[in-house]
């Protein structure tokens, strides 16, 4: 530059001119992008298969189990599930997989939870990369606007995870019959099915969100001891939300891959009665 | 002389801990136009390290409680050199000052009923002391301050500027108090950030410096304690009250040596912990002295029972008041029966489930963990005495605060005298603070007001010379003097050393002589006090202003504690081991010796500190009516007793 | 006891500029940066600028940001660094530099004064208050903040964007307000004032997008983010963009008067 000064690089950063004369974005010593790196790597690991088996609009059932991706479904051009979480409210004209239809609810639940904000702030959009590590943005405005305000319709995606939750524990129930529908049988995939609504349950009950509508949102505890308890619950949850929201990543992705090991017949499903 | 930016005010408050921020809301709140100068950021005094309580008769917790108990354990404490008529006040009003900060914001832990949960504290007949955990100074210091900012809120509502009526001079020192004839009439400062000079006109000053702690090596306290109110108002003429009582507080953290002296609060006894020596023996029990032998256990189980039912059984020893702690442990250690790093064990893990010292003591467990290492769930701290607080202090009028002989000055908080006697009860200097804090507030707002058109001007030959004793340890080298620049560090590193061996908690004639010695010698060194760079937030420059503070202050220790021949609370003395009667109503005063305010002298034998002897009033009738007569002929001399 | 000589850069300069000097300086057992940063002071560097104050994690003034992490020098212990690496101590990176390490923080203090007080209730007198544990437990918790202020330093919404310091209060500011929307008897919302609401649209709550720094520097351990930032985000919801609850409240006040 003519003045012989370093260009300062956006307007209002670590480097801008007030601030201590330090040319480096950061000065951090430790591996501080390894942890939005390995987030990053699952996060779109998870993408590639989910959007995959979404499409693939097959094996996805194999009696009696039902992809946690394709139910319920509800278009007519569902495999038959008998007993299953069959429910044709969109009738005929639906012609792609109809794991679409329902899939945008985790997805919405997921996408808007405060915990995968954060991790996807960081690990994708870099804002910030790491704490005291600066952002490559020119500006910011945060959740101000659209479309990032919409991240405030996250109770909405939580009442519908809500109902999602509950059809994947008739899904599990179902999974106690054998492949001839008789009750009262179990095989490895029961096993699956069982871990995987334990986790589901645990992320979704674990859900800011529901802490607030418990009992967050009380002034005075003393007054609603039920609530309290129940806000105490979800508040023990709630610390663990991220490994939750992991936990339940996989456990979703390994429960509809068993379906398609075993739908596709690569596999067979071992009983136990 | 360089031009000083001047402002006028009504009431200036210097200091903004607990007792500063008090004045300052009840001077504005009264309608003086207030300001408030402080060394640190608003919101990081040294009240902020208060972790035990607030002492309050509020009778929450046990309802046999009220003033006079408090009156009384205040004045045992003490060894009745309590300045009575502040002890009557402060116990009287005590729980309005709490209650007050609740309607502040304040959120103190509370009983099951929803009231403010109150804990047991060493001298303390009852469970008196409001707390939030052990962080109770941070709560009152930032309720205060919170407290400010919606003074300023609702000035900023009326007049458009938030700090027309009320404002906070951070990071600024005062180094002088002016004065016009006998009268306040402001103060000179300096902005530690930019170095520049300026004068606060106002007829009444406020001092709210805290204390001394930093002219001893182990202390408690933080940077800030250099003594600066003392000697302000030395220098102003106003005399000191009673400067030999320093409280060495039994429990500090003794390793690692980077943090030795840091407190550990007394909660930590107040809730159950215990002090063993090296064989594992609750040594305590052999240390209760004879005028609080009806008050304490005599066995571990009797003072075990008494945590549960303290209406049927005497406390445990260790909550004795903290002058006699910190002499056991003292004793423990000297006769070889200390831990490894020459403390004993104070422990908590055996006595409570781990959880509940983490929630009771998080702060504790925090300290020992980050600092030392020690997991207190599982194993013993060590401890050792730490100098922790001064019972002397600027002599006041019990009523209003005022300084004595210099109209328009005030001193609160641990910065005035009187109010303690010889030894302090733990939680006392909170309730003290806000107590006294506000009545020095209203009565420097009144005394403001009443001389509304007649303020002191400011004597511009004043600020000239505070403006050269500024200046000069940047001219250390070419002011002519014998020798080579001093390094501002290494003397006070001295000083330290100096009090701490010759001055601290067991006192010997000669070497309190020897520390005179030192003392004067440091004091013609400090003279050539040099400092680097400029005058831009420059620490060695601060430090070496703060030296004549520190150097003033602790003459007036080591003057005082040679002349009191006998031990009582924060006084020790081997040479001199009992407490006399006689001196029971003796106050020592230190004022000047140059009334000038000079500080030319160098003698080492009559240094700049010149001692008078008191006589105490004679306690009121009723008070002494609290107390049995029994327990009287152990503190009162015969002819104060058929009074 | 083991003493060792250990590198250190060290920011030194004011608002005209300035860089990271190097100093080598003797270490003992047990000790925290600031210890060294004091052995400098005593020995090396008389003039160098720093804050400081209890030296014990409690008034939460020596903030600096070591090794590029914002953190108390106090309770920065050495033996948490290798011995061979070379330890960096600059000031913190989100206010302007007043000397040395020390920054003018003046920001916090004028957010502090954009929050309005606690509103204390009609009627109750001083004595008469009463609350129970469970009441005042959450902002009890945030209460604990010392004000060191690194998570404003470290929060990305100001540190990396200057212009936005304008309209965002910070987390420790919002945590402010959901610690007195949460206080049992702040009596705000009877004289009109809705600190749910205000959250968002006067202290910037839409700003922060919950990426947690500020809990991961917080010396206090407070869970500002999951207990302060989120619900008070949520309380903005229930204000904001729930129609239920507006239906609701709509409603409710129409019966009500």
């Amino acid at each position: 530059m003519a003045t012989g000064t370093e260009p300062r690089q956006h307007s209002g950063g670590v480097r801008s001119g007030t601030r201590a004369a330090i040319a480096a974005r950061h000065l951090r010593t430790d591996r501080w992008w390894l942890a939005p790196a390995v987030t990053a790597a699952g996060l779109f690991a998870f993408v590639v298969y989910s959007t995959w088996r979404a499409f693939a609009d097959a094996h996805y059932y194999a009696a009696p189990y039902v992809s946690p991706f394709y139910s319920p479904c509800l278009a007519e051009n569902c495999r038959t599930m008998r007993a299953g979480p069959n429910a044709d409210l969109f009738g005929s004209w639906w012609g792609i997989s109809p794991a679409v239809i329902i899939l945008i609810f985790p997805l919405g639940f997921r996408l808007t939870c405060y915990y995968y904000r954060k991790a996807y702030y960081r690990a994708f959009w870099a804002s910030p990369p790491a704490c005291a590590v600066a952002e490559p943005h020119r500006s910011y405005s945060g959740e101000t606007r659209f479309p990032l305000i919409l991240q405030n319709i996250h109770r909405y995606f939580f009442y519908a995870a809500l109902l999602v939750a509950g059809v994947l524990t008739y899904d599990t129930v179902l999974a106690f019959r054998d492949t001839h529908y008789r009750w009262g049988h179990m095989g490895l995939g029961t096993l699956v099915f069982l871990a995987n609504i334990v986790l589901i349950w645990a992320y979704t009950l674990s859900c800011h969100s529901c802490r607030h509508i418990v009992g967050g949102k009380l002034k005075h505890f003393s007054k609603h001891p039920l609530r309290y308890r129940a806000w105490q619950f979800v508040g023990r949850l709630n610390a663990r939300h991220m490994q939750l929201a992991w936990a339940s990543l996989l456990s979703v992705a390994l429960a509809d891959f068993y379906v398609y090991l075993v739908a596709s017949g690569v596999f067979d499903d071992p009983r136990f009665f | 002389m360089s031009v000083v930016d001047r402002q006028e005010w009504d009431v200036v408050v210097v200091g903004a801990g607990g007792a500063g921020l008090r004045a300052a809301i009840e001077a504005r709140e009264r309608g003086a136009r207030t300001a408030v100068i402080c060394k640190s950021l608003f919101g990081k005094a040294h009240t902020v390290m208060a972790e035990g309580g607030i002492a309050a008769a509020m009778a929450n917790a046990n309802p046999h409680d009220n003033w006079q108990v408090h009156f009384r354990d205040t004045l045992r404490g003490g060894k009745f050199l309590n300045q009575w008529r502040m002890a009557e006040l402060h116990a009287q009003e005590a729980p309005d000052r709490v209650w007050e900060l609740e309607t502040w914001g304040a959120l103190f832990d509370r009983t099951k009923d929803g009231r403010i949960s109150q804990r047991n504290f060493g001298g303390h007949e009852y469970p008196r002391l409001a707390h939030v955990g052990d962080r109770t100074g941070l709560e009152l210091i930032r309720t205060l301050q919170q407290k400010i900012v919606a003074l300023q809120q609702e000035d900023f509502e009326e007049t458009g500027a938030y700090d027309s009526r009320l404002k906070v001079f951070q990071e600024c020192t005062v180094t002088r108090v002016l004065k016009e004839g006998e009268r306040v009439s402001g103060v000179f400062a300096y902005e530690r950030e930019t170095g520049r000079f300026f004068v606060l006109e106002a007829p009444a000053v406020v001092v709210a410096t805290g204390g001394i702690g930093k002219s001893f090596k182990v202390t408690s306290n933080s940077w800030e304690y250099t003594g600066d109110g003392h000697a302000l108002a030395l220098l102003a003429g106003a005399p000191l009250l009673n400067m030999e009582f320093v409280q060495f507080h039994p429990t500090g953290m003794v390793w690692p040596p980077s943090v030795k002296g840091i407190l550990v609060t007394e909660s930590v006894r107040g809730d159950g912990g215990v002090l063993r020596n090296s064989d594992g023996k609750r040594f305590m029990f052999d240390y209760v002295p004879d005028v609080f032998k009806e008050k304490y256990a005599e066995s571990e189980e009797e003072g075990d029972r008494w945590y549960d039912d303290p209406d049927h059984n005497r406390r445990p020893p260790e909550l004795l008041p903290r002058d006699e702690v910190a002499r056991a442990i003292n004793a423990e250690v000297k006769a070889g029966r200390g831990s490894p790093h020459g403390g004993v064990f104070l422990d908590v893990s055996t006595r409570m489930p781990a959880e509940v010292i983490r929630r009771r003591l998080p702060s504790m467990y925090h300290q020992f963990k980050e600092l030392a290492d020690v997991d207190i769930t599982a194993e013993a701290m060590e401890v050792g005495p730490t100098c922790h607080y001064v019972m002397g202090g600027i002599a006041v009028e019990s009523d209003t605060a005022a300084a004595r002989g210099v109209p328009g000055l005030y001193a609160a908080g641990e910065v005035a005298g009187g109010m303690h006697g010889s030894n302090r009860l733990g939680g006392n200097s909170l309730s003290d603070l806000l107590v006294f804090g506000r009545r020095a507030g209203r009565h420097a707002a009144e005394y403001a007001q009443r001389l509304a058109g007649r303020r002191p001007p400011v004597d511009e030959a004043q600020v000239d010379t505070a403006a050269a004793e500024a200046l000069r340890p940047f001219s250390a080298e070419t002011a002519g003097e014998a020798g080579p620049p001093e390094n501002p560090y290494a003397l006070h590193q001295e000083l330290q050393q100096t009090m701490n061996d010759l001055v601290g908690i067991i006192r010997r004639e000669g070497e309190m002589e020897q520390a005179l010695h030192r003392l004067a010698e440091l004091r013609v060194r400090a003279r050539r006090a040099g400092v680097e760079g400029h005058r831009q937030f420059n620490p060695g420059w601060h430090l070496a202003l703060d030296l004549r503070n520190m150097l003033l202050v602790s003459e007036c220790v080591a003057r005082a504690a040679l002349e009191r021949t006998e031990s009582r609370g924060g006084h020790t003395r081997e040479d001199h081991p009992a407490m006399d009667r006689a001196w029971r109503n003796v106050n020592l005063l230190c004022a000047l010796a140059d009334p000038t305010g000079g500080l030319a002298s160098t003698d080492p034998a009559r240094g700049q500190i010149r001692l008078t002897r008191e006589t105490t009033d004679p306690i009121r009738p009723d008070l002494l009516a609290l107390f049995e007569k029994e327990e009287l002929v152990k503190y009162l001399a015969e002819e104060e007793l058929y009074e | 006891m083991s003493s060792y000589e250990a590198r250190f850069k060290v920011w030194r300069g004011d608002e005209q500029g300035g860089g990271l000097r190097d100093f080598t300086v003797e270490v003992n057992d047990g000790e925290v940066v600031l210890d060294i940063v004091h052995r400098l002071q005593a020995t090396q560097a008389p003039d160098l600028a720093v804050r400081w104050n209890c030296k014990a994690g409690k008034c939460g003034s020596c903030s600096a940001e070591i090794n590029g992490r914002p953190r108390l020098m106090c309770m920065t212990r050495m033996s948490v660094f290798d011995r061979a690496e070379t330890i960096t101590i600059t000031p913190l990176r989100a206010f302007p530099v007043v000397r040395d390490l020390v920054t003018d923080v003046g920001f916090n203090y004028r957010k502090a004064r954009e929050i309005p007080a606690f509103v204390p209730p009609a009627g109750v007198g001083p004595g008469e208050y009463r609350m129970f544990q469970e009441d005042v437990d959450r902002s009890q918790e945030f209460r604990k903040c010392i004000e060191c202020f690194l998570c404003q330093d470290t929060c990305h919404v100001v540190r990396d964007h200057e212009e936005n310091k304008q309209a965002f209060a910070g987390p420790r500011f919002l945590m402010r307000v959901a610690e007195l929307d949460m206080h049992p008897l702040d009596a705000a919302a009877e004289t009109g004032l809705d600190r749910k609401r205000t959250a968002q649209d006067e202290h910037g709550l839409g700003y922060c997008n919950i990426t947690k720094c500020c809990t991961e520097v917080c010396p206090e351990g407070i869970k500002i983010t999951d207990n302060a930032l989120i619900p008070l985000k949520e309380r903005a919801v229930d204000r904001k963009y729930d129609p239920l609850v507006w239906l609701g409240s709509k409603i409710r006040r129409r019966s009500g008067t």
